[in-house]
């Protein structure tokens, strides 16, 4: 399996724009942490601006690189190769290649600037979220047989998890704001892997003490080692769900 | 060798294969022939497990395909479009293909490389390459591993008149060794000498299949082109017959 793996790998690598995406969030990370004063605000805004982009591109990246390599696949099932073992080594080459450009991006700068749990947290939730939109790129792009099709609905994906979900979310909220929402609203949140890693991370700063009552409940939850395993668990759900409906999928597909 | 049982299969609207029953044995050279569209890929691809079959089964060598991929290091296949990942260059693939299936130098059958003179071409970018070399590089990598069946679809199609001689010689060579071969093919005089046995498809039903010496005495023709064209033309005659009188 690495075999494949590696000629995937191989492959992206040529092609640079992980290396684009590497210097990209490092400039990005870098130049935040040296125009805030305090760098738990610079903290924040790489937050949110990680929490758009990292799903984007491991969305969209994904997505073209499975209808790129769709002739690779085509020969490694002409080979003494089964269909699981071909969908994972896409999986694995592209997930790591992601990860490692993530890493290497936004470890440097976070390993200089702000080294505690909360950075920490980010890495880890910036490297959970490529697993999980990775997988659900994977399986959009199984799913449809047109190239443009598979990559609209990449698109249309993400903007359901990045922007749409927040805004039914407080729409919820809204329609609602007579009753005490706040448990419903921890398990909406996970629903929705942005969402929580959002919540993850914004619970590891302290402005938490700020959302008023809300944020002492997700506090007490989240803050806990329950709430840590918890976000752990339905993020691994995340990541493994799609990917096995994908190589399901994929092992029933004519080509 | 390949025991092929009530196979189906339907794209959509289309029923591209229809209770096909047949068995291949070894040192067989079978070709199969039908109009375009008739199902001879939709075939060839089902018994290299890339179509899946909605009811039927296919056995290799007694062992069901569907149960373990194994079975396909004793195939080598040469595609009718062969498509490659475009940015790697020829060597790679024939490197990444080698080191895929484990074979070690030894077993390996690089008379087609060599005779193509891909050697001297391994360095050149897969889509740089022609519709010809292309051909060449997929038949090199169906020979190379000396496997016990060789399925070739439409293999002399865009070949020049010498690449395709070194091919047809190469096929020959391969069947006295008393391997399998199943072929697809157009141009039927091209592989009269190779064949031994017709399948013959149409509309994704097996119309028959018989030795080459069965058909020559049904028909009362020599020649396999002349054959086949007898056969197709009595089809179509007996369509003309109930569309005139559909029509009457």
């Amino acid at each position: 399996m690495l075999k494949i793996s590696k000629y995937v790998l191989y492959d992206i690598l040529r092609n640079k724009v992980m290396l684009f995406y590497s210097v990209f969030l490092l400039i990005l990370s870098l130049s935040l942490f040296q125009m805030e004063e305090n760098s738990g605000k610079a903290i924040l805004s790489l937050m949110n601006i990680i929490l758009i982009v990292v799903p984007l591109i491991s969305m969209i990246f994904s997505t073209i690189h499975w209808y790129n390599s769709y002739e690779f696949i085509e020969l490694m099932l002409t080979q003494p190769v089964s269909r699981k073992k071909v969908i994972l080594s896409e999986y694995i080459g592209i997930s790591s290649s992601l990860i490692t450009a993530f890493l290497v991006g936004v470890g440097i700068s976070i390993c200089i600037f702000h080294f505690d749990s909360t950075g920490i947290a980010m890495l880890l939730i910036g490297c959970l979220l490529t697993l999980a939109f990775t997988s659900i790129a994977f399986l959009a792009s199984v799913k449809s047989k047109d190239k443009s099709r598979g990559i609209g609905a990449a698109l249309l994906l993400w903007f359901y998890f990045a922007l749409i979900y927040d805004g039914l979310i407080l729409l919820v909220l809204f329609t609602f704001s007579d009753y005490p929402l706040e448990k419903i609203i921890l398990f909406l949140s996970s629903f929705n892997p942005v969402d929580l890693g959002r919540i993850f991370i914004m619970l590891q700063l302290d402005i938490s003490a700020l959302m008023g009552y809300t944020g002492a409940v997700y506090k007490d939850f989240f803050g806990s080692s329950i709430g840590l395993f918890f976000t752990l668990g339905i993020m691994l759900l995340w990541i493994v769900t799609p990917l096995f409906l994908a190589v399901r999928s994929f092992g029933r597909k004519d080509l | 060798m390949i025991h092929v049982e009530h196979l189906n299969k339907r794209f959509k609207k289309l029923q591209a294969l229809c209770n096909i029953n047949v068995q291949f044995q070894k040192g067989q050279a079978i070709s199969l022939i039908g109009p375009n569209g008739s199902g001879k890929t939709t075939l060839i691809k089902s018994i290299l497990g890339l179509v899946k079959p909605d009811t039927g089964t296919i056995l290799f060598n007694g062992v069901s395909i569907a149960a373990d991929v194994s079975y396909r290091n004793n195939i080598g296949y040469m595609p009718q479009i062969g498509r490659y990942p475009e940015n790697m260059k020829i060597g790679q693939v024939f490197d990444m293909i080698k080191s895929i299936r484990k074979a070690d130098q030894k077993g390996l059958d690089e008379e087609l490389y060599y005779k193509f003179k891909l050697d001297t071409l391994s360095d050149k970018n897969m889509r740089s390459l022609s519709g010809g070399t292309r051909q060449k590089v997929s038949a090199a990598l169906a020979f190379l591993f000396n496997a016990d069946v060789l399925i070739l679809d439409e293999p002399t199609a865009g070949l020049d008149s010498l690449a395709s001689e070194v091919l047809k010689e190469k096929i020959l060579q391969e069947k006295a060794k008393g391997k399998l071969i199943l072929l697809t093919t157009h141009i039927l005089s091209d592989l009269e000498d190779v064949t031994t046995h017709i399948m013959y498809l149409q509309d994704g039903s097996m119309q028959f299949f018989k030795s080459l010496s069965e058909l020559q005495q049904d028909t009362g023709e020599e020649r396999l082109s002349k054959a086949i064209a007898y056969l197709m033309k009595n089809e179509l005659k007996k369509k003309e017959v109930a569309y005139l009188k559909i029509a009457n």
